[in-house]
């Protein structure tokens, strides 16, 4: 029998996976700042430290780069920690345990070890609140052999994938788009797992395939329903892992279609675009390709505090209708 | 510097420091400045509310004193660092409430040209290198600032501003050795309100006091009443001299309270209404301070009042120079990312 499927946040999904994953596994724990009494400085944790109490719901005093140590050393020693950046800007301060710590650990010793130690990391613009606290910095980690990084896209995969990465063996990345944190959708009870490691056909289309991630999955589909009214059929791919990366999916989409456009709120440059492009170009997918390969993604520059120029900086669903029409039109 | 004449002198040598120290008129444009910081956050707030701001903005009503005192014995030319909660110390180092304000409202006329908004508020020009969204990001950005004076000898002191959460910062410490080792004219300032967010010093910090941390790093530390605006001028006063003097660092911990909520989203489930009130009623230092300009004869109620309009004033002309000036242009969004070469 199917379990109960009610429409819960992307916020109330990731607390609700938290929460079984602790109730499963009395090695899970939570860490973080203000995780506790405050629930979260995006109220994920909300009231959980009411039910586990402050030893599986562990406030740290502001020590980025130690508190992810711990998390890293007690996940070497046979714990399960969850650990909360506050925003995943101050993944920065935290950058050596992350990268040579936890992502290495196992590989240097042989495989004597592993690190099943999840971050989570709430990133992303349009809060207004500027360049140091609006961040995509998924593909900086996603660099780095040894650490597997999601961005699940709905409240549905935010809990599969949560509950995916506590299962995993190794250091699994979560980048959860603040905006997304109050989208609604069906989320089952109970638990289940989504994989990591592979992408979703959001919409089946034959004209353009689109490759998105995070909160422009969404903006994606909903270009796609204008483009659907010009006679433009859009298939949206989510890429859900950008580590490991689910290569086939992308490259049946792109046989399929002939047309590929990436978007992704990171700077455009230098990131998932990049490598979504040179791995289509690297494939048998490339002699399919009628077009360029168009990439939209992040202005070059930090965000800015001005609204408008914070909106200006990242992709909008009419840049998306804009491209698309452009790339499907053969207009360069 | 004071001004007051021999005889003043005598009659004030049992006052506290800063009543020896300068003028009445100094002092009271210390009041005013105080009640610039206090009611520029509430005007801020309540633009918050009416949806002319965006964004999030922490405020430090309640910690006026600690912010004005320390600046008290700076020079222009001497340089801060600042934090998420740096309104007080931008103001009290110089700055205008209408360009503050256009900064709020993402404005051209704006500190940073509408690019960085509350939290990262600055005036270079009157030696604010900036609040910072970073806890503790500005701390050794002093020790550098204060390395370049020793090596420029320019003869600047800088503080850093901090608050009790950043101490548990790895730069915190970082910082703090490096100053002591090369004996830096700077001065650490925290300002301890008991919380970083929810999260008490109790609850964070292994040492009952932040001073004593100085003792690891073989400095000063001093603990002063932040909300009693002639003890922490004082303690200011000291270091500044000290650092002045080639004698290196200094860390000061201003215990205060901030009456407010820590940003925009809190529900203040950590403190309790009574705490709270207490602190409001019993401990705020803007009253304390006037309480005290009027016993000792500095001002009188007619005084009080003229400063209170002439603030209320300066408030509202700012909003509306803020409300007036013009936002950036979207086709200038990638200005300032790099230097400008001709
Ligand atoms: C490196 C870093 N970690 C966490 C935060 C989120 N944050 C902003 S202010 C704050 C509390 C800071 O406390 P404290 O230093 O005591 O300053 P206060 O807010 O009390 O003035 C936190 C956790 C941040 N901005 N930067
Ligand atoms: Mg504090």
């Amino acid at each position: 029998m199917d379990a109960m499927v009610r429409e819960l946040s992307y916020a109330q999904a990731i607390q609700e996976a938290m929460a079984i994953a602790m109730e499963m596994d009395e090695r899970v724990f939570l860490m973080g700042e203000d995780i506790g009494v405050y629930g979260g400085a995006f109220q994920v944790t909300g009231d959980l430290v009411e039910r586990f109490g402050t030893e599986r719901v562990i406030d740290t005093p502001i020590s980025e780069l130690g508190g992810a140590g711990v998390a890293v050393g007690a996940a070497l020693t046979g714990m399960r920690p969850i650990f909360e950046f506050q925003f995943s800007d101050f993944a920065t301060l935290a950058m050596e345990q992350i990268v040579n710590q936890a992502a290495k650990m196992r590989f240097m010793l042989g495989g004597e070890v592993s690190v099943p130690v999840v971050m989570r990391f709430p990133a992303g613009s349009g809060t207004g609140a500027a360049a140091q606290h609006s961040q995509s910095l998924e593909a900086w980690l996603g660099h780095v052999p040894g650490l597997k990084v999601i961005q699940p896209a709905t409240p549905y995969d935010a809990k599969g994938m949560l509950l995916a990465a506590v299962a995993d063996p190794d250091p699994v990345m979560i980048f959860e788009h603040k905006l997304l944190y109050k989208a609604k959708g069906p989320v089952p009870e109970g638990y289940y797992t989504v994989p990591i490691g592979k992408a979703d056909i959001r919409r089946e289309g034959r004209d353009l395939t689109i490759v998105a991630t995070s909160i422009m999955v969404q903006k994606a589909l909903d270009a796609a329903a204008v483009l659907e009214a010009e006679g433009i059929d859009v298939e949206v791919v989510d890429l859900r892992t950008i580590r490991p990366m689910d290569k086939q999916t992308v490259i049946d989409s792109v046989k399929k279609t002939s047309r590929l456009m990436c978007v992704y709120e990171a700077v455009k440059t230098l990131g998932i675009g990049a490598e979504v492009s040179a791995m289509i170009a690297e494939s048998e997918a490339f002699d399919y390709l009628d077009a360029p390969i168009v990439r939209l993604g992040g202005a070059e520059t930090p965000i800015p505090y001005n609204p408008e120029l914070e909106k200006a900086t990242v992709p909008q669903v009419p840049d998306i209708i804009t491209a698309a029409r452009d790339l499907v039109k053969g207009v360069r | 510097m004071g001004t007051a004449s021999k005889a003043v002198a005598d009659s004030r040598a049992n006052l506290p420091f800063v009543y020896r120290q300068y003028s009445a008129e100094q002092l009271k444009h210390v009041l005013y400045k105080m009640y610039l910081i206090r009611r520029f956050e509430e005007g801020a707030e309540d633009s918050y509310t009416r949806g002319l701001i965006h964004g999030t903005m922490h405020l430090s009503i309640g910690q006026e004193a600690s912010a004005m005192g320390i600046c008290m014995p700076l020079g222009e030319d001497d340089q801060i660092t600042s934090t998420h909660r740096g309104h007080g110390h931008c103001i009290a180092k110089g700055a205008e409430v209408k360009r503050m304000f256009a900064e709020f409202f993402g404005k051209t006329t704006g500190y940073c040209k509408g690019r960085g908004g509350s939290m990262h508020i600055a005036d270079v020009a009157k030696g604010n290198l900036g609040a910072n969204g970073i806890v503790g990001g500005g701390i050794p950005i002093a020790v550098g600032a204060a390395l370049s004076s020793k090596m420029m000898k320019t003869g600047k002191v800088v503080v850093s501003f901090f608050g009790d959460g950043a101490n548990n910062e790895g730069a915190f410490h970082e910082a703090l050795n490096m100053a002591a080792v090369w004996k830096l004219p700077v001065i650490f300032v925290c300002e301890n309100n008991g919380y970083g967010m929810s999260t008490s010093t109790a609850r964070s910090t292994a040492v009952k006091n932040i001073a004593d941390r100085a003792a690891a790093y073989s400095m000063p530390g001093v603990i002063v009443n932040g909300n009693i605006f002639s003890e922490v001028a004082e303690a200011s006063y000291k270091a500044v001299e000290r650092a002045r003097a080639g004698e290196g660092p200094t860390l000061i911990e201003s215990k205060t309270y901030r009456h407010r909520g820590h940003s925009k989203s809190d529900r203040n489930r950590y403190r309790t209404k009574e705490e709270i009130e207490d602190w409001m009623s019993n401990r705020d230092p803007i009253t304390l301070f006037e309480n005290e300009l009027r016993e000792f004869g500095f001002i009188d109620d007619k005084g009080i009042e003229a400063i209170r309009v002439a603030v209320a004033q300066e408030i509202a002309d700012g909003i509306e120079f803020a409300k007036a000036s013009p936002s950036p242009h979207v086709s200038e969004t990638g200005n300032y990312v790099y230097t400008e070469q001709a």
